[in-house]
């Protein structure tokens, strides 16, 4: 790679300029710098799936001498969400799909793919449901598929952002046994780089202009250590600032109480009886494994789909004036002030075409007059550091941005009660102890928080509490 | 039945279909029927699926035959008259044309597809007819992005009440969020395909490169027979129906 740069054909800056670097065969480069950096688009640059129409380049892009496009097959390229890179519907057919694009004899096929899953760890029959799959086993399905293609690079973005520390951890053993067998070499894009930082034979630091440091894990200086600090990059021995209270949890009037409660979608699985209240001013963090009914459970207590079994009740002081005390019998505005549900894919949220609309939209439902709804915009704006995207579209925030846009939309209508899905997903360390902090913000002034997490860092700072789900008898 | 080829039940349904809506009279479809009914157990579908399957064509067909009994042209002697509708003899047989017809029709080409699976289908499409692949293998992506557009769809409707825009409003209300929803799962549905697009081309799909096939199409001597034996019910079919003098071609 020579200064090299590109430039999106929508945007006015280059996302990336100035890159030199020269990544010989069999080294494990872990690619670190601030979320916006650019590092995404290198990393489909060198798969060759940046198209020619999207942007420009300038500088020269090289994998053993020919331009990555040219280069089919010579790069892997596996990518961030599981549930958006499984292609076809049977493991086998899915793990054969690049080979087949390769033209490989189809003798030839079948051998690397059995291979292949044997390699990253995935005893499963060729022909079961690609979608019952969970999503550590979805990316290792997809690291199946590309090691089955025998490229010489193994491209990887964000490999582990979407999984739960079990999947993240058996993602990264199905790949230190592939570069154990295969010798390929490694590039990776990598918020959480503690979980990589043993693996990675060499570190390269992407700046704004070109690169900022390269070379040995163990060498970073602690100068550029702080500086990826800041721009969010999570290094290994990370000090977590506990923020929980200090005064007893029963201090706290109960807004929600859940007896013998269970469960889950409409026609879906039906979770363990629940026992459990929820509390103003407290966080109550609920974990458990992927599959568990955790999402049902948050979608429960936010009253958008009804409880199957046992009671759900809020507390006179929730209820206020309403005739029934079941979150799920409210109506939607009626909900608006009372529970706040933030969902694990923001885009799935928004109803709006600008931030500051988007913001502005529980308020408006709740009828307040123009001025207030002002005020409390610009109060949210200024406080998620959103105010100078107040005229971009949702969509096209970043994923940190996004996801404090949508704790902000439920914020807006000031409820009692916030239920987060998964809050810190996918965050880097800048935005997650934003995040943190802002959760505790609230539960200070008196909200009652119950955070979906997986994030064990997460529950450690700021749960007051947990509720830890366990796969039952009853779930199969 | 799984082992036939999808384009030999392509062509089996499809033969039947066309020669069964050449005519419009009962004995061509009660013959066909007879014959569908008689080999639906060697389909290798199971009871309660095929039930499942064939609810919705069971509940259509009578309702198609109804409304030829209310609206149809008159004809021969009125055998009831309910207020403003007269029951006629002609209407009666006509009626009962088209419920078999719709039936018999869709039986075979609903069951066929039950036991095809669209990997396999896309297989042969592209190795057999040799339908380009880029564009079979990208609607076999596709159709796998259905079910997660069906999970986004229910998730929007319940982000809606969590965001408070869920009710009020009246009918035109329900309409104009509706809208709204499906438009969210369209910006959706187009940043989840140029993601899976990325996917594909990042394993090769669309190399200038000669692809191969992991799985065979085959197009085997089982496959004429099964064609062939499709093409057999139509004939006798009709041959019945011309023989009763019944038949009553829809173009003439």
């Amino acid at each position: 790679m020579q200064e090299w740069g590109w430039q999106y054909a929508a945007r006015s800056t280059p996302a990336l300029s100035n890159i030199s670097c020269e990544i010989t065969a069999g080294e494990r480069v872990l690619l670190l710098g601030a979320s916006g950096v650019g590092k995404s688009t290198l990393l489909r640059a060198v798969a060759g799936v940046l198209g020619e129409d999207e942007g420009a380049q300038h500088g020269t892009l090289t994998i053993d001498a020919v331009v990555p496009h040219r280069a089919r097959g010579k790069v892997g390229l596996v990518l961030q969400d599981p549930e958006n890179q499984v292609i076809l519907e049977r493991v086998g057919d899915d793990v054969a799909f690049g080979c087949e694009n390769l033209g490989i004899a189809r003798d030839e096929i079948w051998a690397r793919v059995s291979r292949a899953l044997e390699i990253v760890g995935l005893d499963i029959d060729l022909a079961h449901s690609t979608s019952q799959l969970s999503g550590g086993q979805k990316q290792r399905l997809a690291l199946a598929g590309v090691l089955a293609m025998q490229p010489e690079i193994i491209a990887l973005d964000e490999p582990t952002a979407n999984l739960d520390p079990v999947g993240a951890l058996s993602l990264r053993k199905a790949l230190v046994s592939v570069t154990d067998e295969t010798g390929a070499t490694v590039v990776m894009v990598e918020h959480r780089s503690d979980l990589w930082w043993d693996f990675a034979t060499r570190i390269i630091v992407l700046g704004s202009d070109g690169v900022l440091w390269d070379g040995a894990p163990a060498l970073l200086p602690p100068e550029t250590a702080e500086v990826l600090e800041a721009a969010g990059v999570w290094l290994p021995d990370k000090k977590i600032l506990s923020r929980k209270r200090q005064d007893e949890r029963d201090a706290h009037s109960v807004l929600l109480s859940a007896r013998n409660l269970r469960t889950g979608y409409p026609a879906g699985q039906l979770g363990q009886p629940l026992n459990f209240d929820v509390r103003a001013g407290q966080v109550l963090a609920i974990t458990g494994p992927n599959g568990v009914g955790k999402t049902a459970l948050a979608l429960t207590l936010g009253g958008l789909i009804p409880a199957r079994e046992g009671e759900l009740s809020a507390s006179p002081e929730l209820q206020g004036n309403l005739r029934t005390n079941s979150p799920y019998a409210w109506r939607s505005t009626q909900l608006l002030s009372r529970m706040g549900s933030v969902f694990q894919a923001p885009e799935q949220q928004f109803i709006a075409g600008t931030v500051r609309d988007e913001l502005a939209a529980g308020p408006r439902a709740l009828g307040l007059s123009r001025e207030e709804v002002d005020t409390r915009v610009d109060e949210l704006l200024e406080r998620l550091h959103l105010s100078e995207l107040s005229q971009a579209h949702p969509f096209t925030l970043s994923g940190g941005q996004q996801r404090r846009l949508s704790v902000g939309t439920a914020l807006a209508t000031m409820p009692r009660v916030l239920i987060l899905d998964e809050p810190t997903f996918g965050q880097d360390a800048r935005t997650w102890t934003e995040m943190v902090s802002l959760i505790s913000e609230l539960r200070d002034g008196g909200h009652a928080i119950v955070a979906i997490t997986h994030d064990e860092d997460f529950v450690a700072a700021v749960a007051d509490s947990v509720l830890a789900l366990e796969v039952g008898r009853e779930q199969y | 039945m799984n082992s036939i080829s999808p384009l030999a039940k392509l062509c089996a349904a499809g033969i039947l279909g066309i020669v069964l809506l050449l005519s419009l009279d009962p004995v061509s479809a009660l013959v066909a029927l007879g014959f569908e009914l008689a080999l639906l157990p060697w389909a290798g579908v199971p009871a309660r699926k095929l039930l499942r399957i064939l609810t919705p064509l069971l509940i259509a067909a009578p309702f198609a035959g109804l409304a030829t009994l209310l609206y149809g042209r008159d004809g021969g002697d009125v055998i009831l008259s309910l207020g403003p509708w007269q029951i006629t003899s002609g209407e009666v047989s006509l009626a009962l044309a088209i419920t078999l017809r719709v039936i018999a029709v869709a039986l075979p080409a609903v069951v066929l597809f039950a036991t095809t699976d669209p990997t396999d289908l896309a297989d042969a499409l592209a190795q057999l007819w040799k339908l380009p692949a880029r564009f079979v293998i990208g609607a076999l992506a596709a159709i796998r992005m259905l079910g997660l557009m069906r999970q986004d769809w229910q998730m929007l409707r319940l982000a809606r009440r969590a965001r408070g825009v869920a009710d009020g409003g009246g009918p035109w209300g329900s309409l104009k969020r509706l809208g709204n929803q499906a438009l969210a799962l369209l910006t959706i549905a187009i940043r989840r395909g140029s993601l899976l697009a990325i996917a594909m081309e990042a394993r090769a799909f669309d190399a200038p490169i000669q692809r191969s096939w992991a799985r065979q199409a085959q197009f085997t001597a089982r496959d004429y027979v099964f064609v062939l034996g499709a093409t057999l019910i139509s004939a006798i079919a009709v041959m019945m129906a011309l023989m009763t003098g019944a038949w009553n071609f829809v173009i003439a």
